[in-house]
């Protein structure tokens, strides 16, 4: 634990959508953050710290953490940027916890955003790979992903058929979220049915493109109560980011999931994740990983994931909901997207998640996923830690 | 603010081109000469952080490349993309939050791999500016002529800046560009983009430094001579260059306050002994020495002539030869905090500042010095 | 600023050039491509595991690699995928014609996988445990295009 325990007590999010010509990126930056703030009812004066992050190239702007600071606030303040690719949001998340329990700063702002449409999203995915080795075959995360569903399918037998059942999942999820981009049900047929983009996913089982920000305000134990009622509580942060290249990567497993995870649990004191969580927040761009990424989490043993998910047991309404706000298939403004999955938690244990509340949320997990296979993962509680 | 120290620093010699290296490979060298430093295995490093940009290594996710030979395998690990001071303040953070004994902070760069004036065009605002075809080099030079204006330093003043910087880089083993030069040479090498002279300019430069910060459990563990974190503090201006004044540095005289604060300097002049500040530009040696409390505003330059600057003088300033004798933009401030560390353990060779306690360091980003991030750092 | 009309929506495009180092490592493996039509990774003295492409160091022992071995041409695909959708190929400016197969292929002798394109061929099906050949261009250049494909074989 850090030295000072910390929480969150503010969030905020833009209605993501996929172009958003009315705003250029510091406008929409600072919509997020207009939000946060009037969540926590505080002014950008009570803020002490920055910490923002996207993808540089998706928006072609070099050193974003300064041209941004009309939207964010960071003029005569400290601000800081990070960026890890996919794991950037979460990557934030974990940025401004170490910087609020660190004691040098009580309020620290995180923003996480992207503006998609300014670019060619799997072009710009692509130049994240080793331009000598990699980049010329590199088709940029659907067919690596594609790859890793393959291996998995390969080892297990499990079918399209059952990754559909994920993607229905969510969708059915995001109907209920104000803020998702993709809001529509849709059946196992028509997933199935949608366009092969890359064996074997299908169009329906990806993420769309999305321009959107977030922002989380978190704050040290000594003001987080006098701030919000029920603050979202960081229990504690972990993260693998481990290959160089792609041909590295153990496909069909997820080894970085499991190594953060095992590390978290084993930190926080989660013998059974499966009982003691009540929510997920999963960064999963596409409907396999709501299979193998919760194996590699601990929640299911290796190889029973599908038959979880048929059972409903992760649908609203089941023993551990998963991604109620319709997660990254519903909506990816990759920068914030991880961002967005820890405000999604930290809105479940404050209460505030209207429509998509689970109910009586005692301990959630968020986690981001990016780079080369990489995970962070971030454990969120109602009660103080120890 | 818990005691935190510098237990172990590796560079690369900078150069122009380091054609037989990958950033990997940068960092291989780099990371392990900090690990032989401070005596430590990989095993002992807690947790990492490197810092890069996107842009100046083209790549998306520029850290990916050098994870695996920085040690990041089954650590927890971030990436800062900035100037490798913010990097180093993220890192010590990391341990002040009681999560990690020690981190080790990575900066890399290989200017030699892109068009500087691309890479830094793309700073500017891509609606209202990028097409004027503006870099950072027509800025600063911008930024000089409203410095000199508002404080009637001159070229010549400017020049000495560079005599000092490339005559102190001769006893530097890492520095890039050791020169004897004369007011004059400056005065004549080619004329950039006025007022600045190309000998007024930083070159383009590879080369990647590493530092490992420790708490003082761990650095009392390692090391012998540990250089203590008295303070550190970052601030960013505004952003479009018209909405500051150019001429003067606001929010390095805010991160300085703030940084010295921490570190009990109400007189900076007499409490501080040695400043390695970032000269991308001559003038800016001499406006970053004034925000940071080293010389009142308008008057680094006689204290720069009367050698007040040099090795020999009182305090001194780039005792290194600084970032006109080799600039890996990123690796940058880091470079600076190295130099910092072998000054105040007693370590710089002919380049000693005799007796050095106290030490200042600044690194920058963006445009003009729109950000800036202060360290104060003491041997005792 | 409510109308949509009076947006202006685009700021133009951008290109900016690199050089990248390819380094001593991978310099070697182009010149053994291009001279020898070799393929060679680089084995970790502590685990013994063989890295294609070659590089300086073992991430997982923090060691120095610095003996070459001889991998493929053969080999086996570890996983794969048929890309069917179309995208603006960074490094050509310009979409990549689709569908195509793309693997992830284990040389023999190699403990990582090497990605590149795979031929599709409806007599022989891409499929995981699949073995390959590797199919050079005619005239080498010492870049990763010397590899045009993997080619699925019976063995």
């Amino acid at each position: 634990m850090g030295k000072k325990r910390v929480a969150i007590v503010g969030t905020g999010q833009t209605h993501h959508k996929s172009h958003r010509p009315d705003v250029n990126g510091q406008e929409l930056i600072h919509e997020a953050v207009t939000r946060a703030l009037a969540d926590a009812e505080l002014t950008i004066k009570d803020i002490d710290a920055i910490v923002i992050g996207n993808m540089d190239h998706f928006e072609g702007i070099n050193y974003v953490d300064c041209w941004s600071v009309d939207g964010s606030g960071g003029t005569m303040r400290p601000i800081i940027k990070l960026t890890t690719g996919g794991t950037t949001g979460s990557t934030l998340a974990i940025g401004g916890y170490h910087m609020v329990a660190s004691g040098l700063f009580e309020k620290v702002l995180i923003i996480g955003w992207e503006k998609n449409s300014e670019s060619d999203t799997t072009g710009a995915i692509t130049t994240a790979f080793d331009p000598i080795w990699d980049r010329l075959v590199f088709a940029g995360a659907i067919a690596g992903l594609a790859a890793e569903g393959q291996a998995y399918m390969a080892e297990f037998g499990i079918t399209d058929r059952d990754a559909a059942r994920v993607s229905v999942r969510d969708r059915k999820h995001a109907v209920n979220n104000p803020y998702a981009q993709l809001r529509k049900e849709v059946t196992i047929e028509e997933v199935l049915e949608s366009p092969m983009l890359s064996d074997p996913i299908h169009l329906l089982d990806v993420c769309p493109r999305t321009d959107g920000a977030c922002a989380v305000i978190m704050a040290s134990e000594d003001v987080a109560e006098k701030i919000c009622p029920v603050p979202d509580w960081i229990w504690g942060t972990a993260n693998r980011h481990v290959y160089t290249y792609v041909g590295d990567v153990n496909l069909g497993e997820i080894d970085s999931m499991k190594n953060a995870a095992t590390e978290l649990f084993a930190k926080t004191g989660i013998r059974e994740p499966r009982k003691e969580l009540d929510v997920i927040e999963l960064y999963q761009p596409y409907s396999f990983a709501g299979i193998i990424w919760i194996e590699a989490m601990g929640i299911i043993p290796r190889g029973k994931g599908s038959e979880y998910i048929w059972s409903g047991a992760t649908d609203m309404g089941g023993e551990l909901p998963i991604n109620p706000s319709g997660g990254v298939i519903a909506c990816n403004p990759i920068g914030a997207t991880g961002l967005i999955r820890c405000a999604e938690v930290a809105l479940q244990v404050m209460g505030k998640a209207g429509d998509r509340q689970v109910p009586d949320v005692n301990l959630g997990v968020s986690t981001g996923f990016g780079g080369c296979f990489w995970t962070d993962i971030l454990l969120h509680g109602k009660k103080k830690p120890e | 603010m818990e005691k935190i120290a510098i237990i172990g620093m590796g560079m690369t010699k900078i150069e122009a081109n380091k054609v037989s290296e990958n950033f990997a490979d940068m960092a291989w060298e780099a990371v392990n000469a900090a690990l032989a430093d401070a005596g430590m295995d990989i095993k002992d490093v807690s947790n990492l952080i490197t810092t890069s940009n996107d842009f100046w290594d083209g790549r998306t996710i520029s850290c990916m490349a050098v994870g695996d030979s920085s040690g990041a395998r089954e650590k927890n690990c971030s990436c800062v993309e900035g100037d490798g001071t913010y990097g180093a303040f993220y890192a010590m953070a990391r341990i002040l939050s009681g999560s990690y004994p020690s981190t080790l902070v990575t900066g890399h760069t290989k200017g030699s791999e892109s068009i500087s004036s691309l890479i830094t065009n793309a700073a500017f605002d891509p609606i209202y500016e990028r097409s004027l075809g503006v870099d950072m080099i027509t800025a600063s030079a911008m930024q000089a002529r409203a410095y000199m204006d508002k404080t009637g330093t001159t070229s010549e003043d400017l020049a000495r800046v560079s005599v000092k910087n490339h005559g102190n880089a001769k006893n530097n083993p890492y520095a890039q560009l050791p020169m004897d030069l004369t007011v004059e040479d400056v005065l004549a090498s080619e004329m950039i983009a006025d007022p600045l002279h190309k000998l007024d300019c930083s070159p383009v430069s590879d080369g990647c430094c590493a530092l490992i910060l420790a708490d003082e459990e761990t650095a009392k563990k390692f090391c012998k001579k540990p250089i203590w974190v008295k303070g550190a503090a970052f601030c960013s201006d505004a952003y479009f260059l018209g909405d500051r004044d150019l001429a003067k540095p606001k929010s390095l005289v805010a991160a300085a306050k703030k940084a010295y604060a921490m570190a009990g300097i109400t007189e900076p002049t007499r409490q501080i002994d040695l400043a390695e500040v970032y000269d991308a530009f001559t003038y800016q040696e001499l406006m970053w020495a004034e925000g940071l409390g080293l010389a009142e505003y308008g008057k680094a330059k006689d204290r720069l002539k009367n050698g007040d600057f040099d090795i020999s003088g009182t305090l001194p300033v780039n005792a290194s030869g600084g970032l006109l004798s080799g600039h890996p933009v990123i690796a940058a401030g880091l470079y600076r905090m190295a130099e910092a560390v072998r000054q105040l353990r007693g370590e710089a060779g002919a380049n000693q500042k005799d007796g050095a306690k106290t030490a200042v360091v600044q690194g920058l980003n963006g445009l003009c010095g729109q950000s800036h991030c202060v360290w104060v750092l003491g041997n005792e | 600023m409510a109308r949509e009309d009076h947006l202006v929506i685009s700021s133009g495009k951008a290109v900016q050039p690199f050089h990248y180092a390819v380094g001593l490592y991978g310099s070697k493996f182009f010149q053994e491509l291009k001279e020898n039509r070799r393929l060679v990774g680089s084995k970790c003295p502590d685990c013994g595991k063989v890295y294609v492409p070659p590089r300086k160091v073992c991430g997982g022992c923090f060691k120095e690699m610095k003996e070459f071995v001889e991998v493929g041409p053969k080999g086996t695909i570890s996983t794969f995928t048929i890309v069917r959708y179309t995208f603006i190929d960074p490094e050509t400016g310009v979409q990549r014609p689709v569908p195509y197969g793309y693997g992830f292929v284990r040389f023999d002798g190699a403990d990582t996988v090497f990605q590149h394109f795979v031929e599709l061929d409806e007599k022989h099906p891409i499929k995981i445990g699949a073995r390959v050949e590797t199919v050079f261009r005619e005239k080498m250049e010492g870049t990763i295009r010397d590899i045009l494909y993997f080619r699925i074989i019976e063995e």
